[in-house]
């Protein structure tokens, strides 16, 4: 394991139109240890994920990956599985097809790992249309394709959403083994018990900032919370942001 | 006195930026095999298994050959033809590049989580939309042309120029429509905007031009005129063919100018010059927009 992060943000900005996402983001994902980012929807949690990629053109600040700053690189993005919150394949993508493809890409030589495609039972579906497949079994393709091909980090963005608990636990189980072979996780989701039983670190975003960081046992001793779920819940009410302004803010939203 | 000008030709940038990164060049020859040709590869695959161009091409082949049995001559079937080259080829064109960008969002989206570079995915979009619908324009036309054998060393100019202008109006409107399709995010809205592009390129620019003839007939307009036509790529394409024929009538004000000040050699070199930078310069701002988007 090297000494220098496997990822590194430092001062991400962006805004969609004119509307702030991320307000100056710095962060470190070690390796092989599992990141929990949470916060309320419109945190910046998909758009931290997109950053890292370079899905999304930063408006200030850089993302440097194992040392090297991917402003207007790509080789990076073979080291990462992404499973994006809603998978889109092209209508005439059979589920073979989109794997095919990506397979492409790395060359004939590169190392794989099929593993998911068998635990999720995903076979039979090879020739079915992307289009006729139903939420949860497009989620499982899109689980596969990001474990495929032994990414050194996984950007898993709501991965269980969708999957029923035989698939749910199947994927939790190939997390825990990706971590313990050294390699790194950032994980978002709503579902704070099952953040619990996976990470090693939470991030709390608020308003496309890090509102806390740090390993979950500090957090757990820090705010004194038996749960994760809490724990966050106790980060909201006594962090800086202040819950009265965000109530103030969403009523007018409401009403405007 | 300032002439309003079409607001696609007002944005004309003749600088292309180049927007590659140093690192991409190295990446590409250590990385993994032609990604360009994997993506180009399933992009025909998809644009082929659309049977649009099917049809488009088809169309074209059926028209031609009627035409040709109708006027049983080259130069009569080329002028016949010429609407078809200057209206519906930009047209289908324009539509055909809109609906494809948005039809294959989520397979960009896809690709750009891979190690695939934004240009050459962008080069890869732009030659499936155009080289399917140039060939199937090629095609259409020349092969009735071959098979009748109408074309003589008298004809073939005029039948090069024809053919070519429709070329160039493909690669043209195929640069437009991922421009629009690209900026405008929304695909009804995007569909609209082409529409609205392309009868301002063809019915409103003529509208315009009479216009500012009619308004300003007691000034000498001729030189000025001349540089109209620069701002559009349809009259430049029918200036082109139609300076190789003597159908006269068929010239537009601005080409009639053309034809008078510099003559039929220059004046097909100047459109010609146009045409190219009509291809290069909206490509150019597409390749700079699809690089600074956001998936």
């Amino acid at each position: 394991m090297s000494t220098t992060p496997l990822v590194e943000m430092r001062g991400l900005v962006k805004r969609f139109a004119k509307h702030p996402v991320l307000q100056g983001i710095d962060l470190d994902i070690p390796h092989g240890a599992v990141t929990a980012v949470i916060g309320p929807n419109g945190a910046g949690k998909t758009t931290l994920n997109k950053s890292i990629l370079g899905l999304v053109r930063l408006d200030g600040g850089r993302v440097l990956f194992d040392g090297t700053d991917t402003a207007g690189r790509i080789a990076h993005r073979a080291r990462i599985g992404y499973m994006p919150q809603t998978p889109r394949y092209p209508d005439s993508f059979s589920a073979g097809d989109v794997l095919r493809l990506l397979r492409d890409f790395r060359g004939a030589d590169c190392h794989t790992d099929d593993e998911l495609i068998g635990a999720f039972d995903l076979a039979p579906l090879l020739d079915v249309p992307a289009r006729a497949l139903s939420g949860g079994q497009r989620q499982r393709l899109n689980a596969a394709a990001a474990f495929l091909f032994v990414p050194d980090l996984l950007l898993l963005d709501e991965p269980t959403a969708g999957l029923d608990p035989v698939a749910s636990s199947v994927l939790k189980d190939k997390i825990r083994a990706v971590r313990h072979e050294g390699r790194s996780v950032i994980i978002t989701s709503h579902i704070l018990s099952e953040l619990q039983e996976l990470a090693d670190l939470v991030v709390f975003l608020h308003e496309g900032r890090v509102q806390w960081s740090g390993t979950l046992d500090a957090l757990m001793v820090e705010t004194g919370a038996t749960s994760l779920e809490r724990a966050i819940a106790h980060l909201m009410r006594h962090s800086t942001i202040g819950v009265p302004d965000t109530r103030i803010r969403d009523i007018r939203e409401i009403s405007a | 006195m300032t002439v309003p000008l079409a607001p696609l030709a007002g944005r004309s940038e003749l600088t292309v930026r180049p927007t590659s990164f140093p690192m991409q060049a190295a990446h590409q020859t250590a990385g993994p095999p032609s990604v360009a040709g994997t993506v180009l590869r399933h992009e025909f695959r998809s644009v082929l298994r659309n049977r649009g161009v099917l049809v488009f091409g088809v169309g074209t082949l059926m028209l031609t050959d009627i035409v040709i049995r109708l006027t049983g001559s080259a130069p009569r079937a080329m002028s016949t033809l010429l609407n078809l080259v200057l209206l519906v080829v930009p047209l289908v064109t324009m539509m055909a590049g809109i609906i494809s960008w948005h039809a294959s969002r989520e397979f960009n989206e896809l690709l750009l989580t891979q190690p695939v570079k934004r240009t050459s995915l962008f080069t890869a979009l732009y030659l499936a939309l155009v080289v399917p619908l140039a060939g199937a324009f090629a095609l259409g036309m020349l092969l009735p042309l071959a098979w009748h054998r109408v074309v003589d060393p008298a004809s073939a100019m005029l039948v090069t120029t024809t053919v070519g202008s429709g070329l160039a109006l493909t690669f043209i409107f195929g640069g437009l429509a991922l421009l629009i399709g690209i900026r405008v995010e929304d695909r009804l809205r995007g569909v609209m905007t082409g529409l609205m592009a392309w009868l301002l390129l063809t019915v409103g620019y003529d509208a315009l031009v009479l216009i500012v003839a009619t308004t300003l007939a007691d000034y000498p307009l001729e030189r000025p005129m001349l540089g109209f036509m620069v701002l559009n790529p349809v009259d430049l394409a029918r200036s082109v063919i139609v300076l190789q024929s003597d159908a006269a009538a068929l010239m537009g004000y601005t080409g009639a100018v053309m034809s008078r000040f510099l003559g039929s050699t220059l004046g097909t070199l100047v459109s010609a010059g146009g045409l190219l930078l009509w291809i290069v310069v909206p490509v150019a701002l597409a390749r700079r927009s699809f690089d600074r988007r956001d998936f």
